[in-house]
């Protein structure tokens, strides 16, 4: 399967595990049902990048849900963080949401859903650590700005669309620089249901 | 004086009515009569004869969005004149084939005209399938009769004036389109006469492997002469010249291999790719054995282009084979790139991988006049399609955020001139209009 998928590692870094500088996001070790709704986006166009849309574009589900298993099985080590160039208050700010999120602007916080390790949740939460801050920025504004859209309901798109510019920026210093621990994998299961309806995501709120 | 302007004012008047007259009429000739549809309820038999069919034509390849629900159009085909959207085809009565009769629908097909009267572009290939029998054209329209209504709205095109101008396409229709019918040619076998119906007409192969005018019109339906797919820039090989992609020496079994799967492992791996791995994704793998068998026997026997002497005599190749060793001796950087980037999949001399990695040796496809569809593959990579008879294929990665134009002319000029290839080098420029193209 390895070198069937080396379309996807000449971007995505070595056997998938990107690097903590570039564009291209890890996709080794990605909760599998999570790869899949992504893979799913980009070919049917909910995703929009013009690269994984046309090389993608050939391909069937069942083919697709065998390229996310392949990846997501895959144990490697992390890049190491970025260190964050924000100043205090803006990664005060990145923590505060990340851990508590912001009532006053209904916003949930972010290990509501991505775990209390912000390594995901199998099988279809990502993780939010190990990921470059441009990729995080780029994707935050994107579901902002309506360029990218998940299965609906997006909730994705919901809570983003809360969020000032200036709060992306914060979430993504933050979350870049977080070390991810040895052997850290997505949580089997959620902590506590959803709290806000999610399409994609088995046993999400209706 | 005056009685002198008159007359010549009359005169071209009348010059001008008779090529208006003769426009419409060159536009409907051939019309049969609409006829009311038979009371019956399609059989069930016939409604699956219609999407077996309506995969032959690959009518969902444009009347299809990007994960849009089938049939129900929105897919825009780009043209040198503007973006053309293939309409919604399932029953919905606002926007589909709700209201349409069995026989409007066969007049579109037939003399590419609308339920309304409306000429239709030829993006919808009806030069094609002009040529298709009243029976299949019945048989399509029950199968999308029985589809589920979906009530997306059509897409205006977006053509630049005049092309946009009715009366512009009357005038192109008078030019460039006759109705057909399906012929037989008694000296061929039935085998043959199968092949070039579905060569001809459903499959409309030459809407893509034949060269347009500057009006956009091809030569006619036989002509399989290779061209350059418009907007998209993909070369679409000659399928009568042993230098491109005819298969005059192949055996029916490869060629039905090929259209199957869309690879041929025994043959230094030939993949296709491009806009013909939707052809095979979405019609040919779909198609019976003995209609692949069909269309290869028709294939083998089109008559292949002459050498040209100049280029085929054996101190000609010989000439060409030692000036492309020493362009490719001379490429460095191409060499470079290609050992850097290549070599660990394509192999160190070209030879690639069985069933996995097409070979770029001695090869038909890197060695094209155009290098457009190489362009394309390094810039874009691309997986060959998923078929029954390949259903994980290999990829290959996309390059165009890696390499830079002169990067991608240099490591393509070494390709073409290495390991028996002797095409002309390429240039940054090239691969600059190329990059551009979607």
């Amino acid at each position: 399967m390895a070198q069937r998928v080396l379309a996807c590692t000449g971007c995505h870094g070595p056997q998938g595990r990107a690097a903590s500088d570039g564009y291209y996001p890890r996709i080794a070790g990605k909760p599998a049902g999570y790869l899949y709704n992504q893979l799913l986006s980009f070919r049917d166009g909910r995703r929009q990048y013009g690269l994984m849309s046309n090389l993608l574009a050939p391909l069937d589900d069942a083919y697709l849900r065998a390229i996310a298993e392949h990846f997501s099985q895959l144990e490697l080590p992390y890049p190491a963080p970025q260190p964050a160039t924000a100043d205090v208050d803006s990664l005060t700010r990145g923590e505060a949401l990340v851990m508590k999120g912001d009532a006053a602007l209904h916003v949930p916080a972010c290990v509501e859903c991505h775990g209390a390790a912000l390594m995901g949740v199998a099988p279809g939460v990502p993780a939010l650590i190990g990921m470059p801050r441009d990729y995080l920025n780029a994707q935050l504004g994107a579901w902002r700005a309506g360029g990218r859209h998940a299965m609906p309901p997006d909730c994705m798109a919901e809570v983003a669309k809360k969020l000032a510019p200036a709060d992306i920026s914060a979430l993504s210093q933050w979350l870049a620089a977080q070390t991810v621990p040895r052997g850290a994998k997505p949580a089997a299961a959620l902590p506590a249901p959803l709290p806000l309806p999610c399409g994609g995501i088995p046993g999400s709120p209706r | 004086m005056k009685r002198g302007l008159v007359r010549a004012t009359l005169a071209l008047l009348a010059i001008g009515a008779v090529l208006i007259a003769l426009v419409a009429w060159l536009n409907l000739r051939g019309e049969d009569p609409l006829t009311a549809d038979a009371a019956a309820p399609a059989s069930a038999e016939l409604i699956a004869r219609g999407e077996y069919l309506a995969r032959a034509g690959n009518c969902m390849g444009c009347h299809t969005e990007r994960g849009g629900a089938p049939y129900a159009g929105g897919r825009g085909v780009p043209t040198p004149f503007g973006t053309v959207f293939a309409p919604n085809l399932t029953p919905d009565p606002a926007n589909g084939l709700g209201r349409w009769s069995a026989a409007e629908f066969w007049r579109a097909l037939h003399n590419g005209r609308a339920r309304d009267g409306r000429l239709l572009y030829p993006a919808f290939p009806y030069p094609n399938y002009t040529r298709i029998t009243r029976a299949d054209a019945d048989a399509i329209f029950a199968y999308l009769r029985s589809l589920p209504a979906v009530a997306q709205p059509n897409r205006a095109h977006t053509l630049s004036f005049p092309f946009d101008q009715q009366a512009a396409l009357a005038v192109w229709r008078a030019l460039y389109f006759r109705p057909a019918q399906p012929e037989t040619d008694a000296s061929r076998s039935t085998e043959w006469n199968r092949g070039a119906y579905l060569v001809e007409g459903l499959g409309h192969c030459n809407a893509c492997h034949a060269s347009r005018n500057l009006l956009g019109a091809t030569a006619s339906p036989l002509d399989l002469a290779g061209g350059l797919i418009p907007v998209q820039n993909w070369y679409a090989p000659s399928l009568a010249s042993k230098q491109e992609a005819g298969m005059a020496d192949w055996d029916v079994a490869q060629i039905v291999e090929l259209l199957k799967t869309g690879v041929t492992p025994d043959r230094a791996m030939v993949s296709v790719s491009g806009p013909m791995g939707e052809v095979v994704g979405g019609s040919t793998q779909h198609l019976s054995e003995a209609d692949l068998r069909a269309m290869a026997v028709y294939l083998r026997a089109l008559p292949q282009a002459a050498a040209d002497p100049a280029t085929t005599s054996a101190s000609a190749v010989a000439e060409a084979a030692s000036a492309a060793r020493a362009r490719a001796a001379a490429n460095r950087g191409g060499a470079k790139l290609y050992d850097q980037h290549c070599a660990a999949c394509h192999g160190d001399q070209g030879e690639g991988a069985a069933g996995a990695y097409p070979a770029l040796a001695d090869s038909r496809a890197v060695a094209l006049d155009t290098p457009a569809n190489l362009v394309h593959l390094v810039l874009e990579g691309g997986f060959a399609p998923v078929t029954s008879g390949n259903p994980r294929p290999y990829g290959m990665p996309p390059f165009a955020t890696v390499l830079s134009n002169d990067e991608v002319a240099q490591l393509l000029s070494y390709l073409r001139s290495s390991w028996g290839n002797t095409a002309t080098p390429v240039s940054a420029l090239e691969v600059s209009r190329y990059r551009g193209a979607k």
